[in-house]
């Protein structure tokens, strides 16, 4: 009789190879659930276990989720788009025709990249409302709450900078717009602008630097403080639930 | 216990010298300690799976819209020839609508700063954590602050023409006084809900209200050199 399918799959998850890789082998316990998580370098950001209740839809909206879900959208669409990208005047324009006109499902990799990017900005500000008013922000997890608000200041620079990259007309006078606000800082106002674009106006220059922040720059923070925020979320005591109603009970007895 | 933490833990290192560790637990606990009792589940695959789906269903939205909608894309950029009204990225139209209005250092630098730090410090604030109703002490006092913060601001508004924000500030404003009024069991539940929400909700409201006001106005309702316009005649 021929194996079944799962059979075959924990034959070679039992192989020697792939538990040199992943130590946690086949199996369906708790213990070897444990293991997946914790002997990954990635997964081990979380906790082993989580409350059931923060599964409810309600609780979370799974926003946190949904946005690092966009923000791996936009990594992949994004180190795609780079392969048919050159950050210089006016080539990066004419890229955008040629993703248009001759590269294959071009117009589609840059719509999902740039709907993903609104998509971002979003869900970010969504995911932050929703903390806020389930007051998921309290003790222990306040400093959690602060790198919330730096990572949302990371997207919004993020989706700033890729804003320009196309070099159209919509890109050129929308950064043109933001850089100006920039220069209304008193006293170093119009040398942060000169830092920012590389010149006094939007040109080549600053066509550049936004494209080192947009791919190189800014995401490598925005992975380190995501790495940061997840891991947190297990330190200060897993994702939060409200307050357990036993507990309040229990309070209610004293 | 005059210590004012919610958790007050001691240990040694030495495992020999002291071998058991012990934690006292203070009447307000932390979080970590008041959930030991609770439901759990293993993350994998409990949690993995469930946040790979709801991403999955993202990633099919998303693609869908890619399909439907092209990115816009105009003529190539051109420095000479500037267009009217030239607008920022979307989630900057709120402060570009405010730069209408005020000074740039105003809008455009003090406003987005005071915003930041306004964010940063709310988790570090007593007031927040315990988000108590505003108005179980001292109530009618209270109401009367609330009264003359919200005319002084609406004056200030109405001074500097930003009428536009002049609206959710009133309605945030007539729901708060609602809210005051509405501490009697005998009242619908929604107004008993409001009744219960500290100050830290209402800023947040007001400021979320604001927001979405002055980017819509700013997305929707701006045409030519920043004038008004509705966006079904154009």
């Amino acid at each position: 009789m021929a194996k079944s399918l799962t059979a075959y799959l924990d034959e070679l998850r039992d192989s020697r190879v792939w538990r040199s890789i992943f130590r946690s082998g086949p199996g369906q316990s708790n213990l070897h659930h444990a293991l997946v998580v914790q002997s990954n370098v990635f997964l081990h950001l979380f906790s082993v276990k989580a409350r059931k209740r923060v599964l409810d839809f309600s609780v979370t909206w799974y926003l946190g989720a949904l946005t690092f879900g966009s923000f791996l959208i936009l990594v992949i669409t994004g180190v795609l788009l780079m392969l048919y990208y050159h950050p210089a005047v006016p080539l990066a324009y004419t890229d955008m025709k040629d993703l248009q006109f001759v590269v294959s499902s071009g117009v589609f990799l840059r719509n999902l990249h740039r709907w993903s990017a609104h998509a971002m900005v979003l869900l970010v500000f969504a995911h932050m409302f929703k903390v806020f008013y389930r007051g998921a922000y309290r003790p222990p997890r306040e400093f959690n709450w602060v790198i919330g608000v730096v990572l949302l200041l990371i997207t919004l620079f993020l989706s700033y900078t890729g804003y320009l990259l196309p070099w159209d007309q919509l890109a050129f006078w929308a950064v043109t717009v933001g850089s100006n606000i920039a220069s209304a800082v008193p006293v170093f106002g119009h040398r942060i602008r000169f830092l920012m674009l590389g010149g006094n106006l939007v040109n080549a220059n600053a066509l550049l630097r936004f494209y080192v922040l947009h791919c190189m720059i800014l995401p490598l923070t925005a992975i380190f403080f995501i790495a940061i925020h997840f891991w947190r979320i297990r330190k200060d005591g897993g994702l939060y639930a409200g307050t357990p109603t036993t507990v309040t009970e229990k309070e209610g007895e004293r | 216990m005059s210590d004012d933490k919610d958790f007050v833990a001691g240990f040694d290192s030495n495992a020999r010298k002291a071998p058991l560790r012990v934690a006292f637990v203070t009447r307000r606990t932390s979080p970590q300690v008041k959930v030991t009792d609770e439901e759990q589940l293993m993350t994998h695959p409990g949690v993995f799976f469930r946040v790979a789906i709801a991403v999955e269903l993202l990633t099919i939205a998303l693609v869908t819209l890619a399909l439907l909608w092209d990115a816009p894309l105009e003529g190539l950029a051109d420095p000479m020839h500037t267009p009217n009204p030239a607008k920022a990225p979307w989630y900057f139209l709120g402060l570009q609508e405010l730069l209408h209005y005020f000074p740039p250092v105003v809008a455009g630098v003090l406003i987005p700063t005071l915003v930041v730090i306004a964010l940063i410090v709310i988790p570090y604030f007593n007031i927040n954590i315990q988000a108590e109703s505003l108005w179980a002490r001292d109530g009618i006092g209270r109401v009367r602050i609330v009264a003359v913060v919200a005319v002084v601001l609406c004056v200030f508004l109405a001074v500097f023409d930003v009428w536009v924000a002049l609206v959710p500030t009133v309605i945030v404003a007539v729901f708060m006084f609602v809210a005051a009024r509405s501490s009697a069991p005998s009242v619908p539940r929604f107004r008993r809900w409001l009744y219960s929400k500290p100050l830290s909700f209402w800023i947040m409201t007001w400021f979320l209200a604001e927001a979405a006001v002055l980017t819509a106005i700013g997305t929707f309702f701006r045409g030519p050199g920043w004038s008004w316009v509705w966006p079904w005649r154009s």
